[in-house]
């Protein structure tokens, strides 16, 4: 972490230390992360698991330049005759009033607002948690593990029915409100602050006369900014994904995500008289997964160094 | 009823409508089941306008619906697409136990109907005057829209079936097409010794297309009368179906593809699926899912199971149904009827469906259409025929829709392993039975 070692490494350490640290020999040069070891069964078994993932991947670009027809007839991985990526796109923004710019702002509220909420109480939760005493703490940190454990898939059926008695189902905040709990974040920042705020800084914030409100946003929030991130991001893609609590709770297309309206074109094409669309079910799906790349390619330097957190004790 | 009496009502419903509004006028919620409702109270409702929430996968009914609402411009039809077949019945029936949500009309295929009939879940239109249009639908599905003496949906397509080939593939193997399913199984032999990558069919195990051949090989394997049910699979059309799918099982000869995917469509392209023994409404999913074998496919009238014999058999099929929990009955009703056995009918079959109406299937325009998907081919006078000759007393089990759910786990089985189709009817009679019996039904051994 380079927030508390810059606090640190000014102190002078009294603790003991070892008199002399075993220095590696000469000849060999040390594993340091810039020069690391090769191997060729970890570069092999890297390349393996690379590929593995990007197949898909490469499937799904090269399908989405296809036509319906070009999808039946010709081999998954190279293209077709017709380049018809344009089309497909125009097509998929177009097909049915446009529904699909529907489907992509639907889900941009539910990430927005329930990704974002859930972040926001996370962060909120975990700060309170790492850093007060209050009675009853113990309990919390169990109600919290065990919610980890619960996955939601398993809590749909149950919220359904509670929603259906609110009257909720078929309303947007029947997606929204389950997303803004997110017990696995919680964890995490709860976790992420201990390590990343230094008790001694909140003293000294005290001490300056700073109220508590102050000191979480001018202090704290700062510093837990790579965490914030790292859970806005797991939030976010559980969200963008999410399938079966909106396959549940909704009725009405024009509150459809993407997951959801995919699925409803993939199905036509098993509804007498109803026209396959593959073309825009791949074309759809590959301009679903944009957003969430791009989120990872800007967020992904606060991610790493938030993952990394509380790994090396300094 | 006598005449008086009825003028008398419909005034009264009239001031009614004009002096509190429709919505104000008692009575429409609770009892309506047996209350009359006639023409005019349904032209006062839509003079009145509101709003009909349709729960239907049918891409036709988009266009009907905007007509409707243009005619009736106080009318808003709100068309939801809650799903599919299943995925809608689930919907509906939370909906309906939930007491909440439950749409205005509709869509129930014939299979599922029987179920939503025999608990009162739909409303019986015999009171909106349905029974009257008795004559105007053909047998197969208006037998299936009725149970004992209610009418409790009007038929919106039907699926009387025939035979699909793709002739380029005959014609490269010179196979005749077949007329009996003995000829099927023969041609079967042929063009898989001939292209070991093709077969004339794909079947993994569909429940749908089992029924539909027994009903052609006349079987009858439900019996049901109100909450007694009968179920044997061991009658001699059966057991004709049996052996001769048998045939094609343990000979390999039918592709392990799983229908309406992505590889079936694929299939029916590429020639590797060759035969498909499906409803009349098939045609719009090849032009729009098959695009690249336009003119290699045919219509054959369905090969039969007694050589010289044309006797046919529904496959698939839906109604419209009035949900007894929903709203606005009188408009719901209005629509249905619009859509089905009025001016919507025509749009429906000008974008694709296949009617249920005999006007509309003996009309010349529709039998003189030519579909330049099947080479120019007249197909629909095939279609108007099989419809013609579907044998009428055909009956689903109440609970259809769960019977066909397990169907692969019982008759399926005989597609995957040593287990023959026979046994696996029995299993699936066997497991039916014990559903029956624990829903409440009286099973007849």
């Amino acid at each position: 972490m380079t927030t508390s070692s810059a606090t640190d490494a000014p102190r002078p350490t009294t603790a003991p230390r070892p008199i002399a640290r075993p220095r590696p020999r000469a000849p060999r040069r040390p594993h340091t992360p810039g020069r690391p070891r090769r191997s060729v069964l970890l570069t092999v078994l890297t390349g393996v698991v690379l590929l593995y993932s990007l197949v898909p991947l490469l499937w799904l670009v090269i399908s989405a330049t296809k036509t319906q027809q070009g999808l039946a007839r010709s081999f998954g991985l190279w293209f077709d005759g017709d380049f018809a990526l344009w089309d497909n796109i125009t097509e998929t923004f177009t097909y049915q009033d446009g529904v699909f710019g529907r489907w992509l702002l639907n889900t941009l509220l539910y990430v927005v607002v329930g990704a974002g909420g859930a972040t926001l109480l996370a962060v909120l939760g975990g700060y309170a948690l790492a850093k007060f005493d209050f009675p009853g703490k113990r309990a919390v940190f169990a109600v919290v593990i065990g919610a980890v454990a619960v996955p939601t898939t398993a809590l749909a059926v149950p919220t359904f029915l509670m929603f259906s008695k609110l009257g909720l189902t078929d309303t947007p905040w029947a997606i929204i409100v389950p997303s803004l709990i997110s017990p696995f974040g919680l964890y995490l920042m709860w976790v992420f602050a201990t390590e990343a705020i230094p008790a001694e800084l909140m003293e000294a914030a005290r001490i300056d006369g700073a109220s508590e409100l102050r000191t979480f946003f001018q202090v704290a929030l700062p510093l837990l900014a790579p965490g914030t991130v790292t859970v806005l991001l797991f939030t976010t893609v559980a969200t963008w994904n999410n399938y079966f609590l909106p396959l549940i709770m909704l009725k009405d297309p024009d509150w459809y995500p993407l997951t959801l309206g995919l699925d409803a074109w993939n199905k036509q094409a098993a509804t007498a008289g109803g026209e396959a669309v593959f073309n825009l079910v791949v074309t759809g799906s590959l301009l679903t997964i944009v957003p969430l790349i791009a989120a990872f390619l800007l967020l992904q330097k606060y991610w790493q160094s938030g993952l990394a957190a509380g790994s090396v004790k300094e | 009823m006598s005449k008086y009496s009825r003028r008398l009502l419909r005034g009264l419903g009239l001031v009614c409508v004009l002096a509190l509004g429709a919505t104000a006028c008692g009575s429409d919620g609770d009892s309506s089941d047996q209350k009359r409702v006639d023409a005019a109270d349904i032209r006062a409702a839509l003079k009145e306008g509101g709003t009909v929430t349709v729960w239907a996968w049918e891409p036709t009914l988009k266009q009907v619906a905007a007509d409707f609402e243009k005619k009736y411009p106080k009318v808003d039809i709100k068309l939801v697409n809650a799903g599919t077949n299943n995925d809608q019945y689930k919907a509906l029936q939370n909906a309906i136990s939930a007491k909440k949500g439950v749409p205005d009309v509709a869509q129930i295929e014939y299979y599922a109907l029987g179920q939503y009939a025999l608990t009162k879940s739909v409303t019986d239109l015999t009171a909106y005057g349905a029974d009257k249009l008795a004559g105007s639908y053909s047998p197969g599905p208006w037998h299936a829209v009725r149970s004992g003496d209610g009418v409790y949906g009007l038929p919106m397509d039907s699926g009387p079936m025939a035979l699909f080939y793709n002739k380029k593939v005959f014609d490269r193997y010179e196979i005749a097409v077949p007329t009996t399913w003995d000829e099927y199984v023969e041609a079967a032999r042929k063009l898989h010794k001939a292209n070991p990558k093709a077969y004339i069919t794909s079947d993994v195990g569909d429940a749908g297309l089992t029924t539909s051949l027994l009903w052609q090989a006349g079987s009858r394997p439900y019996k049901v009368d109100g909450t007694t049910v009968g179920i044997d699979f061991t009658d001699a059309g059966a057991k004709k179906y049996a052996e001769t799918w048998q045939k094609l099982i343990d000979e390999k000869l039918v592709s392990p593809v799983v229908g309406w995917s992505d590889d079936w469509y694929k299939g029916l392209g590429d020639g590797s699926i060759a035969t498909l023994p499906i409803g009349a409404w098939m045609p719009a999913n090849f032009a729009s899912g098959v695009k690249n074998a336009a003119g290699d496919w045919r219509v054959a009238p369905l090969p039969q199971w007694t050589k010289g014999q044309s006797v046919s058999a529904e496959n698939g099929g839906s109604s419209l149904a009035l949900p007894a929990l929903g709203k606005n009955k009188e408009l719901a009703y209005a629509f249905v009827e619009y859509a089905n056995s009025g001016a919507g009918v025509r749009t429906r079959v000008e974008n694709g469906a296949f009617p249920a109406t005999t006007k509309d299937l003996n009309a010349a325009s529709f039998q003189d259409t030519a579909f330049p998907y099947f080479g120019g081919q007249k197909a629909n006078k095939i279609f108007a025929e099989s419809a013609k000759n579907v044998p009428a007393d055909w009956t689903y089990l109440p609970y259809q829709v769960y019977a066909n759910s397990i169907f692969n786990d019982t008759v399926g089985k005989a597609y995957v392993s040593d287990k023959k189709l026979a046994d696996g009817l029995d299993a699936w009679r066997e497991a039916s039975a014990k559903y029956g019996s624990e829903q409440g039904f009286t099973v007849e051994k």
